[in-house]
């Protein structure tokens, strides 16, 4: 009984790239570390621990619940066809749905309502259900303001009803969150981080790039454009299938460092640059966690900076233990999935010590790649020309090093390409809002290293 | 690491601030306050380790302790105990740690300790050696200060009848990537022989340890079989080090044995296949085989120190090669840079396996040195070697070994240092020249 938990998770396995080798003084060590989570969504019948409560006869779901969150303001009725997406966008999530998961729809405006299926309640997903919110959903109409928070609180109480693992928000907006306070959304989402993991999706291009990325963020999500209303429907498909791919939830990964080793910062780095450094929270002496969400089948990359204390030459030091951890349901001691080290060793042979692990040296030229586009648009959007094409064009050159060819592709709608290998572009005159808006929400996104 | 040690009660408190301790608990987790040292455990029965232990934790008493329980040589040396009847007895090796010779600031208050704590069993947890206040977990490495504490290669010694051997880690590297194995038998007619074997692992190949560990107890095996068969010695160096090279290629292939961090993914160590040197020396039937690839050598040093004393070896080395070619001189070319890039090594990238073998009729007792270049860049000339060495060396080899590596960690220990000390006995005293070679 004690182990009941442990063989329904899917298999953790974690893998540490780096050079352990530092040269005489040398103080900081980098690793990758890749985390690949195998067996969710292909355990067959496994429930996780906690589906106590989810209905009898439905062995194969885990315990997760979904809240769909709909932009219904006054702006989706322009053009019209932005709201008649939504609805079937709505649709097709829904029926995406695996039967058992519990789930509700909430449409939001300058307030948040649950139109399905109402008294903050949550449905248990069956095609009897499935049809019934799909006619529900008619009853979303454009009209009144943004106040993402109040969306945001809704689902939380909405999903804290739920004794599933796996509590997931999908949140669609097409508009600026006017009608509250930034101060309230960031209210909002320190509330209700940890909670529940939610997606969130711009659709047209009247929103702020910067507010749905940090919703996703937050709420360790996937943020994207949806510049066509007419693709929502495939996207939300692709979503919740993606959600309902996930086996467990509240996955922390835990570094445990020794004496004198100082983190000097946590990021994930594939699939996209997510900075985790301030997100830590205490695990006891010398430990501390950061959370990574839920989990499907699924492969990301961590890079870890620390800086050790001095040593001499022939020395050998774990620098840091990098293991994922879920928490134990009763509160107890967190179960470790599966670890790795972060080493130094000392040498004062150069070739070794000064060589950089390719790992390190791709991720860390793609979390530059995404830092100078970000730059970049942000000159451009100040009017620092100049300023704009150097960082765009080193986002160019660095893209093209390392294979990232998505984000070249997405670049050469913002500027003109004169040479790759160098970094020379022209900015374009005309960009499309569109372009400039994907290639900003977008631009956290990574490739792995060309094996 | 001592069962007697003091641990706080499951359940205490902390002296000083009231924290609520964990069983294992040495220092407080709240305030630090070292839990042991209030209350001293009754009949004073935790001298394992002196204060001076230094930083580098060589000779941590776990390491010199586990040397009797473990061969030195690879796996495959437990052929030793399969093979016909040996001349010499094959007895475990006495107590090894002579505190003379425990390299430097090991405090000779360990070396007690050391054989009783190779029994304890490995869920007692052992205190770091170099903060003396974490547990080490089951990596190695410790709980408070993260340094990887000593490995059982770090320090090996072993004594086999008449032949000693001496491996060290040196002080700048970080693991041993020497190996040797030392062994005796007996030829058909029933007379002694013993053979050492000493292999140094290329650092810059991957796995060089590994790659150090299979030769040498694939050529030892080797000798053990051909030897009592009848095979002349000299030839059967030549298999021997054929057999040495074939391990270590087929290591080329197969995936690391330790974890994959051990190893660096990703760095250049892993662009090479593993590769190491081998020296070999046989005494048997009143002749000194000496066989070798690389840089690993071999002294000859007469006992009476009246005949000269010799190197029986030349290095695969870029520094040999150009003395040999009579472009530069042995100052020039020992000075250059590259003096210790080697020319020949066992790997599976090595260009052609050239095993070098010799083989020579001492005219006089003395001792055979068989030593990585951890050793001999400190005693580089033969006469170096004989005074570095013990007189008494035909009659204490383990510590005229220990002296040895004592003497290139005086030095520096710039690299990982091997010594074999084989004597040599001639029945009658020589006279005339040192040695005559023969081959």
């Amino acid at each position: 009984m004690a182990n009941f938990s442990k063989s329904q998770v899917p298999a953790f396995s974690v893998d540490v790239y780096q050079n352990e080798y530092l040269p005489e003084g040398g103080r900081e060590v980098n690793a990758i570390v890749t985390v690949t989570s195998t067996g969710g969504g292909t355990t067959g019948g496994a429930p996780l621990r906690g589906v106590t409560a989810s209905p009898a006869g439905i062995p194969s779901s885990p315990g997760a619940a979904v809240v769909i969150m709909v932009d219904c303001s006054g702006s989706m009725d322009y053009p019209p066809t932005k709201m008649r997406n939504a609805r079937d966008a709505t649709a097709a999530a829904i029926d995406t749905l695996r039967d058992g998961v519990e789930f509700a729809v909430v449409a939001g405006t300058h307030k948040a309502s649950d139109i399905y299926p109402g008294g903050e309640r949550l449905a248990i997903a069956d095609p009897h259900t499935r049809a019934q919110a799909k006619e529900a959903l008619r009853r979303l109409t454009a009209g009144g303001g943004t106040a993402i928070g109040t969306w945001l609180g809704l689902a939380d109480r909405l999903l804290a009803s739920s004794a599933g693992d796996i509590r997931h928000g999908i949140l669609l907006t097409d508009g600026r969150n006017e009608h509250e306070s930034p101060e309230a959304l960031r209210f909002a989402l320190t509330a209700v981080a940890g909670r529940f993991t939610c997606d969130a999706r711009g659709v047209g291009t009247d929103w702020e790039v910067k507010e749905v990325t940090g919703i996703a963020a937050a709420l360790l999500g996937t943020a994207d454009i949806v510049a066509d209303p007419a693709h929502l429907a495939a996207d939300f498909t692709a979503m919740m299938e993606n959600a309902m791919g996930k086996e467990v939830a509240d996955v922390a990964l835990r570094l445990w460092t020794p004496v004198g080793v100082e983190i000097m910062f946590v990021k994930q780095v594939a699939p996209t640059v997510a900075e985790l450094t301030g997100r830590r929270t205490e695990a006891g002496p010398r430990a501390g966690d950061y959370p990574t969400g839920s989990w499907g089948d699924e492969s990301r990359d961590y890079h870890v900076c620390v800086r050790v204390p001095q040593a001499n030459i022939g020395q050998e030091m774990l620098a840091a233990r990098a293991s994922l951890i879920i928490p134990a349901p009763d509160g107890g001691a967190p179960e470790v999935l599966s670890q790795g080290l972060i080493r130094a060793v000392w040498t004062d042979d150069m070739a070794a010590s000064t060589s950089i692990n390719p790992q390190v040296a791709h991720y860390t030229g793609q979390a530059e790649l995404a830092q100078v586009i970000q730059q970049g648009l942000d000159a451009r959007k100040m009017g620092d020309y100049d300023g704009a094409t150097a960082k765009l064009g080193r986002a160019v050159q660095l893209a093209q090093v390392s294979g990232n060819e998505g984000t070249a592709k997405l670049l050469s709608k913002v500027v003109d390409v004169v040479d790759a290998a160098t970094g020379t572009v022209r900015l374009k005159a005309k960009v499309a809002e569109a372009d400039e808006m994907t290639l900003e929400t977008r631009s956290v996104r990574t490739v792995r290293v060309k094996k | 690491m001592s069962p007697q040690m003091h641990r706080p009660a499951a359940g205490s408190l902390c002296p000083a601030c009231a924290e609520p301790l964990e069983e294992d608990d040495r220092f407080c987790g709240a305030c630090g306050q070292e839990l042991s040292a209030l209350s001293p455990p009754p009949g004073g029965d935790r001298p394992t380790l002196a204060v001076s232990v230094p930083p580098e934790w060589r000779t941590g008493p776990g390491a010199e302790a586990s040397v009797p329980a473990e061969p030195s040589s690879s796996p495959s040396s437990s052929g030793d105990f399969e093979l016909p009847p040996p001349q010499t007895p094959q007895t475990p090796p006495p107590p090894v740690a002579d505190p003379r010779i425990a390299p430097p600031a090991a405090p000779p208050a360990a070396v007690p300790q050391a054989v009783p704590q190779a029994s304890v069993p490995q869920a007692v947890a052992k205190v770091c050696v170099a903060c003396r206040s974490g547990h080490v977990d089951p990596d190695g490495y410790c709980e408070n200060c993260g340094h990887a504490q000593p490995r059982e290669r770090d320090h090996m010694e072993r004594e086999l009848g008449p032949v000693a051997a001496v491996s060290d880690r040196g002080l700048r590297h970080h693991r041993n990537e020497d190996a040797f194995a030392i062994s005796t038998t007996a030829l058909p007619d029933g007379s002694p022989a013993v053979v050492a074997v000493v292999c140094d692992g290329v650092s810059s190949a991957t796995r060089p340890d590994e790659a150090s560990l299979a030769a040498a107890g694939a050529a030892n095996e080797l000798l053990l079989t051909a030897l009592p068969r009848g095979i002349h010695p000299e030839q059967a160096m030549r298999e021997a080090i054929v057999a040495a090279a074939t391990a270590v290629n087929s290591l080329a292939g197969q995936a690391p044995a330790g974890d994959l961090a051990e190893h660096g993914h990703g760095s250049h160590h892993q662009l090479n296949a593993p590769a190491c040197t081998i020296v070999a020396a046989i005494s048997a039937g009143g002749l000194l085989i000496v066989g070798w690839v690389g840089d690993s050598r071999v002294y000859w040093v007469p006992d009476d120190r009246e005949g000269p004393a010799a190197r029986l070896t030349e290095d695969d080395s870029w520094a040999a090669q150009m003395v040999a070619a009579g472009l530069m001189n042995e100052r020039e070319a020992y000075a250059d840079e590259r003096a210790h890039a080697i020319t020949g090594w066992l790997g599976a990238d090595a260009y052609e396996l050239e095993p070098h073998t010799a083989a020579f009729k001492p005219d006089r007792s003395g001792v055979v040195v068989v030593c990585t270049d951890g050793l001999w860049n400190y005693a580089e000339g033969p006469d170096e070697m004989a005074r570095a060495i013990p007189a008494d060396a035909a009659e204490r080899p383990l510590h005229s070994a220990q002296v040895l590596v004592g003497h290139a960690l005086d030095g520096g220990g710039h690299d990982n240092v091997t010594v074999a000390v084989l004597p040599f006995a001639v029945a009658r005293p020589g006279a005339g020249s040192g040695y005559d070679r023969r081959v």
